[in-house]
């Protein structure tokens, strides 16, 4: 394998893991309020906050990794990107301050406020609208090199149709994937009520998520026809990816193996995700930036491979120990002890 | 003003509201491990509660650290894509690194929150806490290491197209600033922390709290203070001794050492006509900056004279510095007087003098390290890498700067307030002894 075949490998593995554990935990704060405006506060809170406050900070670290993976790697990413995300970047990372600060301020603070749980509610679902422009413009036609100037298309980005569909898939995949693990995390603790509330927003969204995928394929397919046609070269993926949705809702409906329902959603939306990434390439910002144009320095390279391998050696045990305390611990999964 | 003007503001002001955050994340942790140390050690309860009231205030400092450290983090590429561009290249194995430490630490934090109560041997728990200290302190050091590089870049070459080539990973991190200025921040950090503490404890002493867990809490923190403001000092001579050496033009500007010259004095205080550039009401000490920048009375110290005038830093950084080293020895001279009155035995230093004392070096002392990070910064000017790039040529060129420039300006005011707010609730009706009471009474 290359370089820069595995710098991006990495960076997107990185980028799934924050889809996954951000969504869980984007999703969950949509849920506490929405159950606190139907007055159904005191059926779910209890799981979600149990499962949320010793891991909020590491779903933060995910995003940071993969921004300043993928400005190490490729450099060039920071000049067009950088200068394009201003202001989306900008409004993302304000409402990611409030949302993660408020988050501390009511779980460590001892206080639940409304106002509170109102920010980190919305924040939940305004974070992924933002975070997903950059996926958009990925795609080329938002960003316009003059000489030495890049100008952003906010309107153009604003008025495209496949941008609007990717902003739909966000949110209700997001949704879809935190309600799969949180009936897995309630039925661990034992505490069906949650369970079946959970379950219920579970199968609620993953009609819309099959949606909003498809109306993404078709929104790709008049905005990069090119791209498109790689991702149709590749279906066989995209098929697997369909199949383990199935799997997931059939056993969600069922009610049975839901660690292994959760799993199923888990490699649908690798499937997927690794799958669009792939017809994606070699292009990191069509059509400006490609995999080899991009590359940083290889002395460098190499540094960050070999310190991206002994980060690992340190983190996985230490996820796999927090995993065992909060996750795998039915103990605490029961009584938060 | 443009975007470049537009992006330093924010910079500045993101930075500045960060560092507060991000020392106190660097620093607490060590006091709130010793506590919970001697806690075990000693078997006493007093020490364990300290750990665990701090640990309550600390998560939520830590939370606006986080979220302000990702706000730079991010922020970074958004307002200097061109530096990115040139040096991301040089600079990533660090950056990465520090999110490395980062993940390292909010993995054990968050075991260390929920795990008090979880095992038999209450060692294990304390153990969780090594991680975090060690994730806090490494993130602290890699990130300066960046700063460093930008100070005095080293580990590549430039090519005639300007293209970085040639580049050495270690030797970019090892820069010749690293050493100095990794300790300096290291050990202002913890110093800030021990502050912070030893003025809340000194606090609630004064304001008529008799137990004696309040005097525990003060003697542990000013104890390890004092160590602290020894190495800090000690940091700060190495950092001028590296001035000398390789960044001629800050010290300059810092001293108002206007000519080359051998055994030259040292200006204290004092007040510069910018038209002639003379200096009055100085305090003047023969040969004290030969002797700080070389370790020798007629080491010769390079003047503002052998630089170019469009390449002078500010001179008002002289008052920064003036300020910042006035302060560290006001800090040294409290924590030496607590020190002294507590070691001998006809002192009390609980006195309410020395008590006010130690409250004002709280905030004093978080002053000291704003002023200090300002003078390091602004020394810079106009580079913002030294000798190879100019602050105005990397900013970015997108509008709308000082729209977010407001945005985020709101958004630190209301952090600011709400994270005060919440802090004051934390720990309102709820002191320590009454916790330590009901604590017993379940014993």
């Amino acid at each position: 394998m290359t370089l820069e075949v595995i710098g991006i490998s990495v960076l997107w593995t990185f980028l799934y893991g924050y889809i996954i554990v951000a969504s869980i935990d984007f999703g969950a704060g949509f849920f506490s309020y929405y159950s606190h405006l139907t007055k159904k506060e005191h059926i779910i809170n209890k799981i979600i906050d149990r499962y949320l406050s010793p891991v909020w900070e590491v779903t933060n670290v995910f995003l940071i990794f993969f921004i300043v993976g993928i400005v190490g790697f490729f450099p060039d990413t920071a000049y067009y990107y950088g200068t394009a995300l201003l202001i989306p970047g900008g409004i993302a990372l304000i409402l990611l301050t409030i949302r993660g600060s408020f988050y501390a301020f009511a779980n460590y603070g001892g206080r639940q406020s409304k106002v509170f749980l109102f920010l980190y509610g919305m924040t939940g679902l305004f974070i992924p609208a933002a975070l997903s422009t950059g996926l958009t413009i990925s795609e080329g036609g938002f960003i316009v090199e003059s000489d030495k100037n890049i100008e952003f298309l906010a309107v153009k980005l604003f008025q495209s149709p496949y941008s609007w569909t990717v902003v739909f898939l966000a949110i209700v995949s997001i949704l879809y994937i935190s309600a799969s693990f949180l009936t897995y995390y309630a039925k661990k603790a034992g505490d069906f009520p949650a369970m079946e509330q959970l379950r219920r927003y579970s199968l609620f969204w993953s009609g819309p998520t099959i949606l909003a995928s498809i109306l993404v394929f078709w929104g790709l397919s008049h905005h990069n026809p090119m791209h498109f046609a790689k991702a149709w070269d590749i279906r066989w993926v995209f098929a697997c990816s369909f199949l383990f949705y199935l799997i997931a809702v059939w056993l969600m409906w069922k009610r049975k193996l839901l660690g292994l329902s959760f799993v199923a959603v888990m490699f649908q939306f690798a499937f997927a995700f690794f799958g669009y990434g792939y017809s994606h390439l070699p292009y990191l910002l069509y059509p400006y930036i490609t995999l080899q144009s991009g590359l940083t320095n290889t002395t460098m390279g190499w540094a960050l491979v070999i310190a991206f391998i002994a980060g690992l050696v340190l983190l996985i045990p230490s996820l796999v120990l927090l995993m065992w305390l909060f996750l795998f611990n039915a103990k605490y999964v029961k009584d938060g002890k | 003003m443009d975007s470049a003007f537009w992006s330093r503001m924010l910079t500045e002001e993101t930075l500045a509201f960060h560092i507060i955050w991000a020392a106190i994340g660097v620093g607490v942790p060590i006091f709130i491990s010793l506590a919970e140390f001697i806690g075990i050690r000693k078997k006493d309860i007093h020490y364990t509660m300290l750990a665990k009231r701090w640990t309550r205030g600390f998560v939520i400092t830590v939370a606006v650290g986080v979220v302000t450290g990702t706000c730079i983090g991010v922020l970074l590429s958004l307002l200097w894509p061109t530096f990115m561009q040139l040096v991301g290249n040089v600079i990533s194995l660090p950056l990465f690194l520090e999110t490395f430490a980062f993940f390292f630490e909010a993995i054990f934090l968050g075991i260390y929150l929920y795990t008090w109560d979880r095992f038999k041997n209450p060692y294990i728990h304390w153990l969780t806490s090594i991680p975090v200290i060690i994730g806090s302190t490494l993130s602290a050091v890699f990130i300066t290491t960046v700063n460093s590089f930008m100070n005095t870049p080293a580990g590549f070459k430039l090519d005639s197209a300007g293209k970085v080539v040639d580049i050495d990973p270690i030797g970019a991190m090892l820069n010749p600033a690293t050493p100095s200025k990794v300790g300096h921040v290291v050990s202002s950090s913890y110093l800030v922390s021990g502050f912070l503490l030893a003025g809340l404890a000194a606090f609630f002493i004064l304001r008529g709290r008799k137990h004696i867990y309040y005097k525990k809490a003060l003697k542990l923190t000013m104890i390890t203070t004092f160590i602290l403001c020894i190495t800090t000092i000690l940091m700060g001579d190495i950092s001028a001794k590296f001035l000398a050496k390789h960044q001629p033009a800050k010290l300059a500007a810092m001293e108002w050492h206007f000519e080359t010259s051998k055994g030259a004095p040292l200006v204290l205080f004092g007040k510069l006509d910018p038209e002639t550039n003379e200096v009055k009401y100085a305090i003047e000490i023969p040969k004290a900056l030969s002797i700080l920048a070389t370790n020798s009375p007629d080491g010769t110290v390079i003047g503002l004279d052998s630089i170019p005038k469009n390449l002078w830093p500010p001179l008002y950084i002289h008052y920064l510095f003036d300020a910042k080293v006035s302060i560290a020895f006001f800090l040294l001279f409290i924590a030496a007087l607590f020190l002294f009155l507590s070691l001998w035995k006809k002192g009390n230093p609980f006195h309410p003098l020395v008590l006010y004392g130690i409250v004002i070096a709280a905030p004093l002392s978080f002053i000291a390290m704003e002023l200090g990070w300002i003078f390091s910064e602004v020394g810079r000017l106009p580079w913002i890498i030294t000798g190879i790039m100019k602050v105005g040529e990397a900013a970015t060129t997108a509008a709308n700067v000082k729209l977010m420039y407001f945005l985020f300006t709101g958004l630190y005011l209301l952090l600011a307030i709400v994270a005060v707010t919440v802090l004051i609730r934390l720990f309102k009706g709820k002191t320590a002894e009454a916790e330590l009471a009901s604590k017993e009474e379940s014993n």
